[in-house]
């Protein structure tokens, strides 16, 4: 249930997501050292057009990656297949999208 | 050896497409004996009506494969003392397509996925033409060479779990074969070969796990093959937008 476009969106967006993963954690472990609260690390990513637009794209990556990802699992143990398939795959991306498009705008908006 | 011959419990699939169960046979055990030996016996002294495929006897022809106690093999080079489970043996029709009788199963979808794969030659020369020379030595006959010895036997797609779950996927022996294909110089429609294997049953759908090339009896490595057209195909993609 992979043609070759969506395996390279899902092989492109692993990507993106590596790099992302790996500079998330290494600012969270740099940024707590010494202890950090709610108030101070939204002090930091509020307002930031350089993390909103970090996040934002991860939130994207991610968003595709699990989108296609599932739909082959789905299809593989479910038999579900054609437009079924299709709706599934776009709801799942979606909803992904919303929910990390608020959480972002959340952290990163004023 | 003693003198009382030892008798082995064989489960044996009856039935067709509309469905069947096992019924077993005892048949006695001789020594150098093979799957397709104790299968023969079966027809030629308890049931003449079993019913199943072979032709040379000797690994060449690809027909005899069926499943050994759960594991796809060919039944002429597989020998009793290699698989037998206590004193039983289970023997099944080829696992992912559809039974005609007993142990015979159609291997139409499975050629036909040959032919959806591309796998047919496209020359690139008419008969007028001196014959091309081919340097077996270049990298791409080497890598052609690695599939050539496939005798069409379906073990590999009777293996594959992603051929139980995608009904449209094309296979590991389909796809190996595109990929010799795609590697002889002698073929004149490359971007044909790829734009086949990217279908949505295509060579993208494949996990991986290489449960074809541990079964494959000839030690072809079909899962190699399919990696080498996931790159040409990606490479493609990022060239030519297909
Ligand atoms: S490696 Fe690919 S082709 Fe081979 S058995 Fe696994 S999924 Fe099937
Ligand atoms: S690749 Fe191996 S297992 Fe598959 S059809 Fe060819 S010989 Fe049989
Ligand atoms: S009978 Fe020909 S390969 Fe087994």
């Amino acid at each position: 249930m992979l043609d070759i476009r969506l395996y390279m969106l899902q092989r492109l967006s692993a990507l993106f997501m590596g790099p992302f993963v790996l500079i998330h954690i290494a600012v969270m472990i740099y940024a707590i050292q010494g202890g950090l609260s709610t108030g101070e690390i939204l002090g930091r990513t509020q307002g930031s057009v350089t993390w909103f637009l970090f996040y934002a794209m991860f939130v994207i990556a991610v968003s595709v990656h699990s989108a296609i990802g599932l739909r082959v699992i789905v299809h593989e143990f479910l038999g579900l297949k054609g437009f079924a398939l299709s709706t599934l795959t776009w709801t799942i991306c979606v909803v992904l999208l919303f929910m990390g498009g608020r959480a972002v705008t959340a952290v990163t908006m004023l | 050896m003693s003198d009382s011959v030892k008798l082995m419990d064989v489960a044996i699939w009856r039935g067709d497409a509309t469905g069947g169960a096992y019924e077993h046979f005892e048949v006695p055990a001789q020594e150098s004996q093979t799957i397709l030996d104790v299968v023969s016996w079966i027809q030629q002294n308890q049931d003449a009506n079993l019913t199943y495929r072979y032709a040379c006897r000797v690994g060449m022809c690809g027909s005899c494969a069926m499943m050994v106690n759960g594991t796809p093999r060919w039944t002429c080079r597989t020998h009793v003392k290699k698989v037998l489970d206590g004193n039983k043996l289970t023997v099944a029709p080829l696992r992912n397509l559809p039974v005609i009788k007993d142990l015979a199963t159609d291997m139409d979808p499975f050629f036909d996925k040959w032919v959806e794969a591309e796998g047919v030659h496209h020359p690139s020369k008419t008969r007028d033409d001196a014959i091309e020379l081919i340097d077996p030595k270049s990298s791409a006959r080497v890598e052609a060479n690695t599939g050539i010895e496939c005798i069409n036997c379906s073990i590999c797609y009777a293996a594959c779990d992603t051929v139980a779950g995608n009904t449209d996927y094309l296979g590991p022996a389909a796809l190996q074969r595109s990929w010799t294909l795609y590697n002889d110089a002698r073929d004149a429609d490359k971007q044909g070969i790829l734009d086949a294997v990217s279908g949505t049953g295509g060579c993208h759908n494949c996990h991986s796990q290489g449960s074809c090339a541990v079964h494959c009896p000839n030690d072809l490595n079909p899962m190699k093959a399919i990696a080498g057209l996931k790159r040409a195909t990606a490479m493609s993609f990022l060239k030519n937008g297909r």
